[in-house]
């Protein structure tokens, strides 16, 4: 196997009677973008809650770059470099984009208590805020709160706070979910982008993008791994084809 | 000039001068009635610092306000009998200084704070309020059962506390000090909202589960914006004491809660100055109207409503004009 950045072993959580997560192991390779798909009630979110620190295992171990993160909470994890995207589009709104970029510079420098001088003094945000906006296209809109800014630009802004933390691994929840078909062409272009960068884990309904983007595919199905590979060896896949029988998706893809 | 500053300079002015203007309209008894009004602002700002900026809803904080307040009358009767207010483990006198008292009120009502706010903020939303609220409560009722300390019927502070250069029992030597203790906090404020603490606070109230993401500790960038503003209302209390030469449990009844709430709405949530502007606007309305009526707040009722409805920054951001941000 090659360098495996982050190392899931039989992971289980039961809510009640139900095993939402069964046995739930995957192995994510340095720099490759792995998808992680299945039909409704799969067991995709709860497998993501864990990886991030929302839900503690019942049992399982989770290694992340070769520490065992499966007790940390969620703020630890982060600054380890595995970070987490909501849905894309999750900038502060009542921030300006300077303010917005600092808090995610801050984030990985030290603490935040200081109360005194004002922020935009604090050495280590002056030396990384400029390059942060230029390298967004952002440095004319400084001080515009973001709820004012296009769409666009609030996705460059949220691209430019990714870099910023310099996160090792990125968990993409369900990025295409309720997205027009212009924005999720664009948004195809951007996760290429990240893709150069980032080692990712793309949890998605949208086949059509998991193909025209995964290196790798894992199929959860019950909370259990049915099937894990490249993508065409996951179209045909006999197990797969049976878990998705009927979902015209399959074909498409 | 700014409409903003013009508006802030005049407020200014205003106070600066009251007590002279109070003097030549031959009623005195208006700066008893602004040191009150000063002494309410500041608690305000302290519960806007947490509200406004830190989104943490509070129906609890007169509880810091009541904890300054009996600091200094219990310390003050212990001082008058000669009494020591404990023995064991520790001597511990009486004390009338407000160089020895008033650090003494903000830090037992920071470290009241700290218990409190450490417990409440493991909750969030309706829970976190109904916390707060239950904690305030508790408090209050163990006031009301504590009869040493005067119980339900409260007690009286023999004489105002002493300070060096400076007579707290003369109305314009306490009000100027009023004022000094707002503007400073006001100034410390206005620090504390654009450092790098204030930018974590203003996100966490934002969007929390962002912040965690991002790699925040909020739960402790939290419990320290609680925990100042809880020493905020703690000197406060310590003043209002001053003040009314008189505590009573009722200091920290959910009610009284409420009022410092309703300041911060009817001022402007997330605004410094607001929480100066509401504390007026509703304890001058409450003086004028009470002369009429003793059901007062059914005309100021109407006028919350309007207030929270059409002005989103509450009367300050219609003096100070739309999108004065966040100061």
């Amino acid at each position: 196997m090659t360098d495996v950045l982050l190392a899931v072993r039989s992971l289980v959580k039961r809510f009640g009677a139900v095993n939402a997560s069964n046995g739930f192991s995957i192995d994510v390779a340095r720099g490759e973008l792995h998808a992680l798909i299945g039909p409704n009630g799969a067991g995709k979110t709860t497998a993501l809650n864990q990886l991030s620190g929302e839900l503690a295992p019942d049992s399982g171990e989770i290694d992340f770059d070769g520490r065992r993160i499966t007790r940390l909470p969620i703020h630890r994890r982060a600054r380890l470099g595995l970070a987490r995207s909501y849905q894309i589009t999750s900038v502060f709104d009542h921030l300006t984009v300077k303010e917005n970029l600092s808090l995610a510079i801050v984030a990985h420098n030290g603490h935040s208590f200081r109360f005194w001088r004002n922020a935009g003094d604090d050495p280590v945000i002056r030396r990384a805020i400029e390059p942060a906006m230029v390298r967004v296209g952002l440095e004319e809109r400084a001080d515009v709160v973001a709820a004012n800014l296009s769409h666009g630009e609030k996705r460059q802004l949220e691209v430019g706070m990714a870099l910023v933390g310099r996160p090792k691994m990125l968990l993409l929840d369900e990025p295409y979910a309720g997205m027009g078909p212009g924005g999720a062409v664009e948004l195809t272009k951007l996760i290429r982008r990240l893709k150069a960068e980032f080692t990712i884990l793309l949890v998605e309904h949208d086949m059509r993008a998991v193909f025209a983007l995964a290196d790798r595919i894992t199929v959860l199905v019950y909370g259990q791994v049915i099937a894990s590979g490249p993508p065409e060896a996951i179209r045909m896949d006999p197990a797969v084809r049976q878990a998705y029988l009927g979902d015209d998706d399959m074909e498409q893809g | 000039m700014k409409r903003r500053t013009i508006a802030i300079a005049s407020g200014a002015a205003l106070l600066v001068a009251l007590p002279a203007l109070a003097g030549m309209a031959d009623e005195p008894y208006l700066v008893t009635l602004f040191s009150r009004i000063l002494i309410y602002a500041l608690a305000a700002v302290s519960l806007d610092l947490m509200l406004g900026f830190g989104g943490m809803v509070s129906l609890g904080h007169a509880a810091f306000f009541g904890i300054g307040a009996y600091v200094v009358v219990i310390l003050s009767a212990h001082a008058v009998e000669g009494t020591a207010l404990l023995t064991w483990p520790l001597q511990l006198d009486g004390h009338q200084s407000a160089l020895v008292v008033w650090p003494i009120a903000v830090l037992l009502a920071a470290a009241a704070a700290v218990v409190i706010g450490a417990l409440s903020l493991r909750t969030s939303g309706m829970h976190f309020i109904m916390i707060t609220l239950a904690f305030a409560q508790m408090l209050y009722y163990f006031f009301v059962s504590l009869e040493a300390y005067g119980g339900d019927d409260g007690l009286s502070l023999l004489s105002r506390n002493t300070a060096p250069g400076i007579d707290l029992g003369d109305e314009r030597q306490f009000y100027y000090l009023c004022l000094a203790a707002l503007a400073a906090f006001l100034f410390f404020s206005w620090r504390l909202v654009h450092s790098r603490f204030g930018m974590v606070i203003r996100g966490c109230m934002e969007n929390e589960p962002r912040m965690k993401s991002l790699g925040f500790a909020t739960f402790r960038y939290r419990l320290v914006c609680f925990v100042i503003a809880g020493a905020g209302a703690g000197l406060a209390g310590a003043l209002i004491a001053n003040q009314t030469e008189y505590v009573s449990p009722g200091l920290m009844h959910w009610t009284r809660s409420g009022e410092i709430l309703v300041m911060v709405l009817l001022g402007g949530m997330g605004t410094l100055f607001g929480p100066v502007l509401g504390a007026a606007t509703l304890l001058l309305v409450e003086e004028l109207l009470s002369i009429y009526t003793e059901h007062w707040m059914v005309y100021l009722g109407p006028f919350l409503i309007l207030v929270v409805l059409f002005a989103k920054r509450g009367i300050y951001g219609v003096l100070a004009g739309g999108n004065g941000n966040h100061d």
